[in-house]
């Protein structure tokens, strides 16, 4: 195999691995700008330059999307960044933001060789080099399509892996049109995800990348109440339709005080920050509370987005309580360490008994216990039990919950014979067929929350069964999932 | 974009607006409501579909303003647009046949009582109507809930226009000489709170629609959660109709008061600017 670079192994792993610059963790922690700045053309450079361009790369095994790492590593080494990032996108149509949020330390550089004995690639820092790069030099040219074919193709919800089948069918020829309940486009990535994560900017050029290849978005547009699937089918001639509405609908503890003035979930209150961007309030309508002492309960990705934006809203104080340890935290890596470095205070082993309040039945604070880890439990983990006699009442305003989410729920109620497991998740195949003919799913709505990326493979798989299923072989995808098996949750 | 065909005041703070939204109309159900935004830093509140005409594609809106968004609004005029507008959401009125059935309207509320007592009406029903208001100006929409009950009762809290008195007074009498199988109260919640009271006591089942405080009315936030029967409920896609008796309203009166501080600064800002743009003074966007 011909390399791409002149250094010898030995030499590649003598190379650090880049540090990206960072805002200060003080300043940062007041403004809601980018945190990661991403690197210089020059750290870029040396960082791909550190690819051992395995004969097998094994770093593609560790990408859901299979994202041919190596060969967009040499085109780097030799300094076609804009070939670098299109060799991204054919496997992976959102590189900038897949570059930002996707668990790296638990995929592809989990498994790179480099990370063997010395410190892995980082695939996902030089993906998002590229993303940015080709985007700040307008050097973008949609990818060549296929002919245009005659039949058209619904997809619902504009989250990641709706985005992703759109592109892919697009591409494919078909005509494609999202239908988005909100009146802003990207699901999670616009009302979830912070902007000091993901800049709206950054989401816009993605989305706008979409929209080139000739994928119609219509907002404002609730399957199942403006139109149902049956009458997308049937009125409005749609062949097949992709459902990628996500799990949104949030859960709560269920424990005495939630109906007290100053409790969110996170969702609502990223949403109100984000999507209704309450942090100009009242340069714009929509207020959200903020205490000066916040709690929010949970260790996802939704957690820390919603302790890091407490603190930016001017929290004087932001814990986060889990009631597990650091270990079995679900968020990324990345986002635990900048929480940390922020000021947020880790309340690890506690668990909420209930919220307290005042007269006016705002939130006054939070009655916890802490816990100790316990035995395995049935997902492998230790299970926390409390310790009697150790509950104390921490002083709060905000209290913020992110504990797990739920599929929304409207296309399910409104479809006959979709053929939803607990919790309303939709039942697929391995094609991601429903048991609706014509009907496909994926993302968080089959998975009950996972990831952006995961999201984007259903989509993408989806894509290529609509594909087969459009070419006539109907049979081959087949109906009622009988054989469906529950895709792994996150909790 | 939706555009304003028709806008008319039926009261000095209340308006009806015709509005173009041609994938809502055919679609709206009793009981439904959009979401709307008045401008691209607006936030999103709920209002009920009152009516709809699907040839022509348009709804039908009626709005009093409260705070900032609903006075914002009701500074539309024809030919101008709204920029979302998404729906129809929330459940539909399951609607009944072979009842008798007391619809009680107070305030804005009967603007959301007007659709479910005309299907009601035009299902067979023997429906009577009580609409409440504090003085005479107030009153809303008499003629079509007259249209659509067999008998209307008008109350008003000062005396000024019918019966002296509350929508709960009418309804006690109404309770004692008539046999009601069910009620509908839609307006302000210590009204519906009040309304559920009397007919608990008389063991007449209730419907109640809650005003929650929404963001994105499809179930994704939470914010629009209630306690009825001790269970959580998210008024936009469970509701906002529930069974009155098992509603926790005092947990909801009080969750309504959530953004009063902020509401009240927001419609400062608002009128003050206003006034700037009265006197024609150039107001930043
Ligand atoms: C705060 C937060 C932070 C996260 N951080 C990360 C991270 O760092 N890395 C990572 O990999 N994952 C992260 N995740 C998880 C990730 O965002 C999700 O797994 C992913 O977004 C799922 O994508 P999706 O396309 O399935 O659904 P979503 O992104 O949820 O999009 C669904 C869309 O469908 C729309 N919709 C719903 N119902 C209807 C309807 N009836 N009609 C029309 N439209 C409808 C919704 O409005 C929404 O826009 C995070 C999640 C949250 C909540
Ligand atoms: C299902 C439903 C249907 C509704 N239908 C109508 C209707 O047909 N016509 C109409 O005029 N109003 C209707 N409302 C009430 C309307 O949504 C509120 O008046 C509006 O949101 C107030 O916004 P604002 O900015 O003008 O006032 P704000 O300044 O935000 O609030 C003023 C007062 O209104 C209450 N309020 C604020 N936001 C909401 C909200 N999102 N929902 C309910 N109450 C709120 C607050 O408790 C406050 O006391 C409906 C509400 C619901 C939930
Ligand atoms: S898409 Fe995610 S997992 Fe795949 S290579 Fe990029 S960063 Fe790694
Ligand atoms: S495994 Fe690591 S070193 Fe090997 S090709 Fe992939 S990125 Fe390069
Ligand atoms: S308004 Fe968000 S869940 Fe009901």
């Amino acid at each position: 195999m011909s390399t791409a670079n002149a250094l010898k192994p030995s030499q590649r792993m003598k190379i650090p691995r880049a540090k990206s610059a960072e805002q200060d963790a003080h300043e940062r922690a007041c403004n809601f700008l980018e945190v990661a700045l991403g690197f210089s053309v020059e750290q870029a450079l040396s960082e791909a330059t550190r690819c051992l361009e395995c004969k097998d790369p094994v770093c593609m095994t560790g990408c859901p999307v299979n994202v041919d790492i190596r060969s967009f590593l040499q085109l780097m080494m030799v300094e076609d960044y804009a070939g670098a990032v299109r060799k991204i996108r054919e496997s992976n149509y959102l590189p900038a933001i897949c570059g930002r949020v996707c668990p790296q330390e638990t995929q592809c550089e989990a498994v790179c060789t480099m990370g063997k004995k010395h410190e892995p690639v980082a695939i996902g820092k030089l993906e998002r080099f590229v993303a940015d790069y080709e985007s700040l030099r307008g050097l973008f040219v949609p990818p060549a399509g296929a002919p245009q074919r005659a039949e058209k193709v619904a997809i619902v919800g504009s989250g990641p892996s709706g985005l992703t089948c759109a592109a892919e069918l697009a591409q494919k020829g078909y005509q494609v049109t999202v239908f988005e309940a909100l009146h802003e486009v990207g699901g999670v990535l616009r009302y979830g995800i912070p902007e000091f994560r993901l800049p709206r900017t950054v989401l816009d050029m993605e989305i706008g990348r979409v929209k080139d290849l000739g994928v119609e978005i219509l907002t404002n547009f609730v399957v199942g109440m403006t139109a149902t699937l049956d009458e997308l089918m049937d009125t409005w001639g749609f062949s097949a339709i992709y459902l990628g509405t996500g799990a949104g609908s949030p859960s709560f503890m269920e424990i005495p005080g939630e109906g007290l003035i100053g409790v969110y979930s996170a969702n609502e209150f990223l949403t109100r920050v984000n999507l209704m961007r309450a942090y100009a309030f009242p340069d714009t309508d929509t207020p959200v509370r903020i205490g000066k002492h916040v709690a929010v309960i949970g260790g996802g990705n939704t957690a820390m987005d919603a302790v890091r934006t407490s603190l930016r809203l001017g929290a004087e104080k932001a814990y986060l309580v889990y009631r597990r340890s650091r270990t079995e935290m679900p968020a990324r890596d990345e986002e635990i360490h900048h929480a940390e470095e922020e000021g947020v205070e880790f309340l690890l082993l506690t668990n909420p008994l209930r919220i307290l309040g005042n007269e006016k039945h705002e939130v006054r604070g939070m009655e916890c216990q802490r816990m100790e880890l316990g035995e395995p439990d049935s997902s492998g983990r230790r299970k926390p039990v409390p310790i009697p006699g150790s509950e104390f009442v921490l002083e709060v305003e905000t209290v913020i919950e992110a504990v797990g989410q739920s599929p929304n729920p409207i296309v399910q109620s409104t479809t006959p014979g979709l053929k939803t497991g607990r919790k309303g998740v939709v039942e697929v195949g391995e094609k991601q067929e429903t048991s609706r003919r014509g009907v496909f799913a994926g993302g968080d709505l089959s998975r009950g929350g996972a990831t952006v990326i995961l999201a984007m493979k259903d989509g993408k798989t989806a894509a290529a069964a609509i594909d087969e299923y459009l070419n006539g072989k109907r049979d081959l995808v087949v109906v009622a999932p009988e054989t469906a098996v529950p895709q792994t949750a996150r909790s | 974009m939706f555009k304003i065909r028709e806008k008319e005041f039926l009261s000095p703070t209340i308006a009806r607006f015709v509005i173009e939204a041609p994938f809502i109309a055919p679609k709206r159900k009793p009981g439904n409501f959009v979401i709307l935004r008045v401008s691209e830093r607006g936030e999103r509140i709920p209002i009920t579909l009152v009516d709809s005409d699907p040839g022509a594609g348009t709804v039908t809106l009626i709005v009093q303003g409260i705070g900032k968004t609903t006075k914002e609004l009701l500074t539309k005029n024809v030919g101008d647009a709204i920029p979302d507008v998404v729906g129809p959401l929330g459940k539909p009125t399951p609607i009944h046949t072979n009842e008798t059935i007391v619809c009680v309207g107070g305030g804005v509320g009967t603007a959301e009582l007007l659709p479910i007592t005309r299907a009601l009406h035009a299902a067979g029903n023997i429906v009577y109507s009580i609409v409440g208001a504090r003085s005479r100006d107030l009153i809303i929409l008499e003629q079509e809930m007259a249209a659509a009950s067999d008998e209307l009762f008008m109350t008003t809290d000062d005396g000024s226009y019918g019966r002296k008195g509350f929508v709960t007074d009418q309804l006690r009498d109404l309770l004692t000489s008539r046999k009601v199988d069910t009620v509908y109260a839609i307006g302000p919640l210590p009204m519906m709170k009040a309304v559920s009271g009397v007919t608990k006591d008389a063991g007449v089942k209730t419907v109640v629609s809650l005003n929650a405080l929404m963001v994105d009315g499809t179930g994704m936030c939470g914010g629009c959660r209630v306690s009825v029967g001790g269970k959580m409920r998210f008024a936009c896609v469970d509701g906002p109709e529930f069974n009155a008796h098992e509603v926790d309203f005092d947990e909801l009166i009080i969750r309504n008061r959530s953004y009063s501080e902020h509401e009240r600064e927001s419609v400062q800002r608002f009128e003050e600017s206003h006034a700037c743009q009265a006197r024609g003074a150039e107001v930043a966007p």
